[in-house]
């Protein structure tokens, strides 16, 4: 039901959104400002919020310095793949247990979600271990594996409380018109729910794209992705701000222009199941 | 061919016995109306007969071969759902074509099929349309177009007509019986409208409580119901029930009197009216017998009795005798 609000109320809330929204943002608005100052204007006590001696140099020398292209198509690779190979084992569990739960169902969807609460420096040293034996570290491959093992728990529980929404009679009519279980999930089941597939596909994009504790540590050079490639700015010789920001804005950029056209979907996807 | 016999069929959830033991046999091209109250487990035994449960135990034979444990797809049955069930992503066209292209059918057949199912309900011009662009009515036509395509052994329908207006109610109840007379396919159909039980059945089953309490056709069901359950459960207005020295006049434990089977005028009982429904064509009083308890009658519709009004009733039908079980005597 609408809430008929007075202007003063009115502004008010506006103030306090636009506030909070700036308080979240400003360490990205930071970074940017940064990006664009001199080495020496950027480490400036007391800070500056606009230098006057702006400049593009920054992003000159990072795009000099390395192989920008290279670590985009590595992250590209990683967090499409990752995701694609999530959603393909994610989607047949997710069905299994919005449709045919068992007893344990709910402590099972629970159990997965904890493994989330778990600090991934626990499994670091086994993890590394396995890669290496394996011959996985450093490979795209290993990251794609690596990141899709994290994420699963996210995946299966979005998609699960999609399918829960979908009525189950649609599902036994497919049946009862002679679809098998592939048939189900290909033709009835994945096309009702595109919409929460797409919403938790873009959501993990962005989590495996941001991703930079497993990139750096399982990667050296081949493999690595857009986060190694900011954090190959802060070299032992000392940190330079404003190439370190430059790499970051140049980074961030791709993902900020995803999430930005595909915000409706995104919000829809998270709240989705809030209200009925 | 479309025969469904069942053996003994019994299905409990966990400790509580849904269905503790059916014996049915449903010939082929009959119109079976599954009838009970809620939750007496008539959707069940309709979905055990789908293959969409599995039955705890017993044997469910279609057309002679044991189905018993197959997948729904390979009994060769189509169901029409309560709520439609229709693919909201596919156009009415790909609804009906669906279980046709599961079935790998020549795309020739398949458009051939789907056009005389979309001629016979009137669904032509709305081939092209999505179900969400559809009216209740046409939406379930199109949900029968999906079964008839198949051509099924039977025909399943849970509640279809549950979700429609009055009005609407009424039509497709006759489209269905009208399908059913040209197509003479078994149909097994679950209502809890004793209404639509009685004008669309060849029989009925009544159930109660996973029982079946009997089993005959329309109006045997109606002259000779073999207990209480029956009798108050078919017809309408509900049968009066009357227990005490009036029952024991007639060597029962308790007598039936249907509503139509009392006159106003001159009789033995005499009381005030409660409620009186005049629809025109016939009107409906509660008439309050001291001793008797309130009396449901259906009078003429220009009966011109109104609340308040004192009447004398005396019976005029047939008097239903039960004993202290329930059972006919």
């Amino acid at each position: 039901m609408a809430r008929a609000q007075s202007p003063r109320r009115r502004m008010l809330t506006t103030i306090a959104a636009w506030s909070v929204a700036l308080i979240i943002f400003f360490p990205v608005l930071w970074m940017i400002l940064t990006s664009f100052k001199t080495e020496s204007s950027a480490v400036a006590s007391p800070p500056v919020l606009l230098a006057a001696d702006w400049t593009l140099q920054n992003y000159v020398d990072v795009w000099a310095r390395s192989d920008y292209p290279r670590f985009f198509w590595n992250s590209v690779v990683i967090a499409v793949g990752s995701t694609l190979v999530g959603l393909a084992i994610a989607i047949p569990a997710a069905w299994a247990m919005a449709f045919v739960p068992g007893k344990r169902t709910k402590d099972l969807l629970m159990w997965m979600l904890s493994t989330k609460m778990m600090p991934a420096v626990a499994v670091m040293i086994p993890l590394y271990l396995l890669f290496q034996q394996m011959g996985l570290i450093d490979t795209k491959t290993g990251l794609v594996v690596a990141l899709m093992l994290m994420n699963l728990p996210i995946i299966v529980w979005m998609l699960y409380t999609y399918f829960k929404e979908i009525p189950g009679e649609i599902l036994e009519a497919a049946r009862m018109d002679g679809a098998g279980l592939w048939n189900e999930i290909v033709h009835v089941l994945t096309p009702m729910a595109l919409p929460g597939i797409a919403s938790t596909m873009l959501l993990n994009i962005i989590l495996a794209w941001n991703e930079a504790f497993w990139t750096i540590v399982l990667t050296t050079t081949k493999a690595a992705p857009l986060s190694a490639f900011i954090a190959s700015f802060s070299a032992p010789q000392g940190l330079f701000y404003a190439k370190l920001s430059a790499a970051s804005a140049m980074a961030i950029l791709p993902i900020l222009i995803l999430g930005w056209f595909s915000q409706k979907q995104l919000v829809r996807g998270l709240t989705f199941g809030a209200v009925k | 061919m479309g025969k469904i016999q069942l053996t003994k069929v019994r299905k409990s959830f966990g400790e509580v016995d849904v269905i503790p033991g059916i014996d049915l046999t449903i010939e082929d091209g009959e119109f079976v109306v599954f009838v009970g109250p809620s939750g007496c487990g008539k959707s069940t035994l309709l979905r055990l007969i789908a293959g969409l449960e599995d039955t705890t135990s017993g044997v469910i034979d279609i057309d002679g071969k044991d189905a018993t444990n197959l997948p729904p797809a390979k009994r060769g049955l189509a169901m029409v759902f309560q709520s439609y069930a229709l693919y909201p992503h596919m156009t009415v066209r790909k609804n009906i074509q669906f279980p046709l292209k599961m079935a790998r059918m020549d795309t020739a057949e398949q458009d051939r099929r789907v056009e005389r199912a979309a001629k016979v309900l009137n669904l032509s011009g709305y081939l092209d349309r999505r179900p969400g662009q559809l009216s209740g009515g046409q939406r379930q036509r199109v949900a029968i177009g999906r079964a008839i395509v198949r051509e099924p052994a039977a025909f399943l329908f849970d509640e279809p007509l549950s979700n429609l207006d009055a009005a609407l109610r009424v039509g497709m109840r006759q489209e269905i019986s009208e399908l059913h007379q040209s197509l003479k396919t078994t149909m097994v159909y679950v209502t809890h409208d004793q209404v639509e039980a009685m004008t669309m059945a060849d029989k009925i089953v009544v159930l109660n409580a996973g029982r079946i309490e009997q089993v005959g056709s329309p109006l045997a069901l109606y002259h000779t119901p073999r207990n209480q359950f029956v009798a108050g459960f078919i017809g309408s207005p509900r049968m009066n029930f009357i227990e005490g020295p009036e029952a024991a006049q007639h060597n029962a434990h308790t007598i039936g009197i249907r509503p139509e089977h009392i006159t106003v005028g001159d009789g033995p009982w005499e009381g005030v009216v409660g409620l009186s429904e005049h629809l025109g064509s016939d009107s409906f009083i509660k008439v309050e017998v001291p001793g008797l308890g309130t009396l449901n009658v259906r009078g003429p519709g220009e009966l011109g009795v109104h609340h308040g009004d004192r009447v004398k009733l005396s019976p005029a039908g047939k008097i239903h005798r039960f004993d202290a079980a329930g059972l006919a005597l």
